[in-house]
């Protein structure tokens, strides 16, 4: 059966996965292998590629790079300096790439492209091991609650395909990663260039008795990847159509952030506390047994309670903390370092509010992950725990529990740039 | 049971999500209706976002005046139907003011003009969202678009000026003059789209399935032959059976020859095909870098 055929359409599965790795570590080569050898790329734009290709220069091989490098000033730069999201099928899956930089000044880019992904790749250089920036990249999946991260050695074919090579970085790896929170992970020999193990075998790594990279891609287990315990409903929209057919309709309209929603189950409405039962999950293609997340859909309870945009709809025996104080790692995106005491706004869910800088406890060290007590400067790319008090209180769980209830945003109330990741604790 | 969404699926419910934000988020919010596949895409997961109730916000059209007769029929008869608001922005109301000059040439295109128009039909009823059915997969400049794309009071883009987006949480919050392109169908393939539309049975304009038509031939792009087409003389007009990927201006858009009749057949065509869509858009084909440069300038 394959993705071009209506009949298997239907059963595929979405995979967001990050790529991230040091510069010249064959990032945007891997990414070009993958759309080239799974077909994703269209003729016009490999003649694009080709004429590109001879404009730059280079030894005459087509430079599956170009595919990637999306704007002019960067193909200019030969960098990559911002997230790009590129597409392709297998007969198995879609897949979602967030491509982003891994330049020491582009923290941010992949905190971002992170946010959203399933599975993170991390480039190793085999010639090189692991490096500051590996390090920095793994804490960066870890802190970002990514539950797979594939390590590939890369440009295996420059140290003759040796297996000695391998095992040496995996096991510093394995030493490194003991100290994340990392459950599922994987490491990879590959040649982007040549096209080792990344869609086909390798046929000079015959010790390599692992999957492929694709192969990986294509099976790796994400449906419970979603929380499907805790029950979060935030409220989006109230929809009331006042018609003569729907006079007294009046739901709830939102996206499923966590937990199995059911007719008939207790929920308690925050803040007020009200409680009511699920008289109907609605939706245009008609009711639904059950909602889970990342299902967008319509509830209706059995009694008329005020409820409105920010509200969230929970499960009476299972509730989120509510506080307006908030314990969190935040990574800072903006060139004016963050200020203690200082008045941000603050989006969480669909629920909007401003919030206080009270404390900064430590800046982490992404390259050793040392904790800095001292060093309270929280600039543009870096990770610290801080807290914050919010004007209202927030409805949220453990960013590491669920990611839909535990991310916070801060935003400059000067400039409406969005200015830190934050992910509670 | 099992806990989880087909692609499609999901797809529509991020689509879904991204357009009630949309509404919640923006006082004076508009969908910017092309007529072409991926705004009708858009439009009808917007009623699905609302359903029961009405689509909050206006469709706007801007009409270039070269328009496909056929794309403005059936966006006539969609509003008819659904007794949707419609605004149209006219680009030859705004040349036959003397605000436009029209480009002159053979490969006179009026997709550069309608950035204009499009611009001051934002101004003029003071959207400060416009959604639109543009895609990532479509193109480069295209591929590093947020969902909430932020437009300067010019309406311009700084790709290296964009505000970081991070999980769902979309960030809508804005000095008075400026406003939003919002694209919630972001993450969508050409794929993901015509496989939705058959899933779906959206209705689409006759252009895109093969029909007969009166055409020419340019650098080996087959254009519909129309009224406002300037043909050089060695260009000789003949029937073909044709079909369009992608609807845009009459002047810009090439055809594909194809049976391709129906959805399934479409689909199979598109597995198939080894060009992209915008492969028979001789508007991205002006240089390497000319969509990037007309969205800095505010285009879509």
């Amino acid at each position: 059966m394959s993705e071009n055929t209506t009949a298997g359409y239907l059963d595929m599965e979405l995979l967001r996965f990050t790529t991230a790795g040091s510069v010249d570590d064959g990032k945007s080569t891997l990414i070009g292998r993958l759309l080239y050898d799974s077909k994703a790329i269209f003729q016009d734009q490999m003649e694009a590629v080709e004429k590109a290709s001879k404009r730059i220069g280079g030894d005459g091989e087509v430079n599956l790079a170009l595919l990637t490098d999306g704007l002019r000033s960067e193909r200019e730069q030969g960098i990559t300096i911002d997230v790009a999201y590129r597409y392709f099928a297998t007969p198995k899956r879609k897949f979602i790439i967030a491509d982003t930089p891994g330049h020491i000044q582009y923290t941010r880019n992949m905190v971002t492209g992170a946010s959203t992904a399933n599975l993170a790749i991390i480039l190793v250089d085999a010639r090189h091991g692991l490096v500051e920036q590996t390090a920095r990249h793994s804490f960066i999946a870890s802190l970002l609650g990514i539950k797979h991260v594939v390590y590939c050695i890369n440009k295996m074919d420059l140290v003759d395909f040796s297996q000695d090579v391998f095992e040496k970085i995996k096991s510093q790896l394995e030493d490194f990663t003991s100290k994340l929170e990392i459950s599922d992970i994987r490491y990879i020999p590959i040649s982007a260039l040549k096209g080792d193990n990344v869609v086909d075998r390798s046929k000079n790594m015959n010790w390599y008795e692992g999957s492929t990279l694709l192969y990986t891609l294509e099976t790796v287990h994400i449906a419970s990847d979603q929380n499907h315990v805790d029950c979060r409903f935030p409220v989006q929209t109230v929809i009331r159509p006042q018609t003569t057919e729907f006079h007294d309709y009046r739901g709830y309209a939102g996206r499923v952030a966590g937990g199995v929603f059911k007719k008939g189950d207790e929920v308690t409405i925050l803040p007020s506390g009200f409680t009511s039962k699920i008289a109907k999950i609605d939706s245009f293609d008609g009711e639904i047994e059950q909602a889970f997340s990342p299902m967008s859909c319509t509830l209706l309870l059995e009694d008329n309670i005020d409820i409105s945009r920010g509200d969230m709809i929970v499960r009476t025996n299972n509730q989120p903390s509510v506080s307006q104080d908030h314990e969190m790692m935040i990574c800072w995106m903006s060139q004016r370092p963050i200020q203690l005491n200082g008045k941000y706004a603050v989006k969480h869910t669909t629920r909007d509010a401003r919030c206080i800088v009270k404390d900064i406890k430590y800046k982490v060290d992404i390259n050793s992950l040392h904790r800095l007590e001292d060093d309270k400067d929280i600039k543009m790319n870096d990770i610290a725990r801080i807290t914050i008090r919010t004007t209202v209180p927030l409805f949220t769980d453990r960013y590491q529990r669920n990611r839909n209830t535990g991310s916070v945003i801060l935003i400059d109330e000067n400039t409406n740039e969005t200015v830190g990741a934050g992910m509670i604790l | 049971m099992k806990y989880n969404l087909t692609h499609l699926r999901e797809l529509e419910s991020e689509a879904m999500y991204v357009i009630r934000e949309v509404a919640a988020q923006f006082e004076n919010p508009a969908l910017l209706f092309s007529g072409g596949k991926d705004s009708i895409v858009c439009y009808h997961i917007a009623k699905k976002a609302f359903w029961p109730g009405k689509v909050p916000f206006p469709l706007v059209h801007v009409d270039t005046g070269h328009n496909f007769p056929e794309t403005i029929a059936f966006r006539d008869q969609l509003v008819a139907k659904d007794g949707a608001e419609l605004i149209v922005g006219s680009v030859q109301a705004d040349i036959d003011a003397g605000k436009l000059t029209e480009e002159k040439g053979f490969n006179a295109s009026r997709n550069g003009l309608q950035t204009f128009t499009l611009l001051e039909t934002i101004e003029k009823n003071k959207f400060d969202a416009c959604m639109g059915g543009a895609r990532r997969d479509e193109e480069k400049a295209r591929a590093k678009e947020r969902f909430f794309s932020h437009r300067d009071e010019f309406g311009q883009w700084d790709p290296k000026n964009q505000r970081p987006e991070l999980w769902n949480i979309f960030n809508g919050m804005k000095n008075l003059g400026e406003n939003f392109r919002v694209f919630p169908i972001s993450n969508w393939t050409e794929m993901d789209v015509w496989q939705y539309i058959l899933h779906e049975k959206i209705d689409l304009p006759s252009i895109y399935f093969s029909h007969e038509r009166d055409v020419f031939v340019r650098d080996g792009v087959i254009y519909a032959d129309g009224p406002f087409m300037n043909k050089k003389h060695e260009e000789t007009v003949e029937r073909r059976i044709v079909r369009f990927r992608t609807i845009g201006d009459m002047s810009c858009t090439g055809a594909v020859e194809s049976p391709a009749d129906s959805l399934e057949t479409i689909i199979e065509e598109v597995a198939a095909t080894r060009t992209t869509e915008r492969g028979t858009r001789a508007d991205d084909k002006r240089s390497e870098a000319a969509m990037e440069d007309r969205k800095k300038q505010g285009y879509f």
